[in-house]
């Protein structure tokens, strides 16, 4: 039910980011889910009124590739997953380090 | 020679900023050469209550996620549910839904006409536009009972209807809006004092804009035609407007395409009591959401992205909000680097900051 939804595996996310900024998409946001144990991470994308959705479910632990070297802009959703869900992403272009989120309560949440 | 770099915190608590937003301006002089934003400071966790509240009741949770945008956060949340549970809305709904929609349009972007000029020091143009505004406010209470929270969404439509009398009285105060908007808009446009404050500050180029994924006006203003409404949500497909672009792409730029919006939002209001449908404002809803929808309108500061995920239980797995803010932050983040320090104050509100929003 997810508009234009596709599953794929963290280790071909790269190569998916590639094809879609190709076909002009650009990032409209990433974010996390915590589903049991895993960790599914959402992106969006956006065309005009067109919109495609791309999720991969990792394990705790795993690292996910950054993709700021094809979407730009995809650096504050990435230091916020970071933050919030204490999911590690290698190669940020702008990497924060956990302070984008100054919060009193220990961090990450989930 | 280059001057030595010193780190100065602007925010969280400053004169020009009604929210906290931290932001570490590395300095060489008095010119900007770097911005390191920060937030949390209002981080409430807004979102983890979808495990724990009723579907039904998380409308009001939604709402209170912030105090400008509270319809349109609402709107959103409401809009995803009845997505995934595959329900029809009457027409009337709609058309109600929106004129809430564009009223709340209305006194955001006056809101933010007031507070700019505050941040340039016009006291008087300050207090004319918070005057304004009242009126906005005065229909939004009369039409749902609230002045900053409305409660009038449900899953499935409107909690009330509101009546065509009432929605006709509205029509000759947007008139009186709309006179006293172009008298405001005279001072904000051709003002010399005001122009040299804004004209030229923080410029950011369409492609520019674009690359770094801003969004409403902060995009429009540098001669992107984007808007979300286009997609035709709620009314918005029988409703004739254009996308309000400016090719300035600066902080004056900003303040023509928010004013412009506001006529905007007046003549999609007037187009809707006009064509307002019969019928009811609601409809039945059975079960529990099971499936994933993400909502994408056009908020006040610009695209927010609503993300559900039910699992057919009373509670739902997530619940996510992209706000126009944070995806704003990368521009201001851009149009920040290089700037004179005095200016900061400016370029920060001209991007109409939501940090409620943007911490959830």
């Amino acid at each position: 039910m997810l508009q234009n939804l596709e599953e794929i595996e963290h280790i071909e996310l790269l190569n998916k980011m590639k094809e879609i900024s190709v076909a002009g998409y650009h990032i409209m946001q990433i974010c996390a889910t915590k589903i049991g144990e895993d960790y599914e991470v959402l992106y969006t994308f956006g065309k005009a009124d067109d919109m495609r959705n791309v999720k991969i479910t990792i394990s705790p632990g795993v690292h996910i590739p950054s993709v700021t070297d094809i979407f730009e802009a995809a650096y504050l959703y990435e230091n916020e997953i970071h933050d919030l869900f204490g999911i590690e992403i290698d190669g940020i272009n702008h990497d924060y380090k956990g302070g984008l989120y100054r919060t009193s309560e220990e961090k990450p949440f989930a | 020679m280059a001057g030595k770099r010193s780190v100065i915190p602007f925010g969280p608590q400053h004169p020009v900023l009604p929210e906290p937003i931290h932001i570490d301006l590395v300095v060489e002089d008095e010119k900007v050469i770097e911005a390191v934003p920060s937030i949390g400071f209002v981080h409430r966790g807004l979102e983890s209550l979808v495990t724990k509240k009723d579907f039904n009741d998380m409308v009001y949770v939604a709402e209170r996620i912030c105090g400008i945008c509270s319809y349109g956060h609402g709107y959103g949340y409401v809009d995803a549910i009845e997505h995934i549970m595959n329900i029809q809305l009457p027409d009337r709904c709609d058309h109600i839904r929106t004129i809430l929609f564009e009223l709340s349009r209305m006194h955001s972007h006056i809101l933010w006409m007031g507070l700019m000029a505050d941040a340039f020091g016009f006291e008087s143009l300050f207090m004319e536009t918070w005057k304004i505004r009242e009126k906005v406010l005065d229909m939004l209470e009369a039409a749902t009972g609230g002045r900053v929270i409305f409660s009038i969404l449900k899953i499935g439509g409107l909690r009330h209807d509101v009546s065509d009398e009432m929605l006709k009285g509205f029509l000759p105060v947007l008139e009186s809006i709309e006179e006293s908007i172009r008298n405001c808009e005279n001072t904000f446009l051709n003002d010399t004092a005001v122009m040299s404050r804004l004209k030229g500050i923080g410029y950011l180029s369409a492609e520019e804009a674009a690359r770094l994924g801003c969004t409403g006006p902060f995009l429009r203003a540098s001669g992107v035609a984007f808007d979300n409404r286009l997609r035709g949500y709620a009314a918005y497909g029988k409703i004739d407007f254009d996308v309000i672009t400016s090719g300035e792409g600066d902080s004056y730029g900003r303040c023509k395409v928010r004013i412009g919006e506001i006529y905007q939002s007046v003549s999609i209001i007037r187009q809707c009591i006009e064509t307002m449908p019969e019928g009811e404002v609601s409809v039945p809803v059975k079960g529990f959401p099971n499936g994933e929808y993400m909502t994408v309108i056009e908020q006040p500061r610009g695209e927010a992205c609503y993300y559900v995920h039910a699992s057919g239980k009373k509670f739902i797995e997530r619940m996510r909000v992209r706000t126009p803010t944070f995806a704003n932050v990368p521009g201001l983040v851009k149009t920040l680097a290089g700037c004179d320090l005095a200016d900061v104050p400016i370029l920060v509100v001209a991007v109409d900051p939501c940090i409620s929003c943007t911490e959830r």
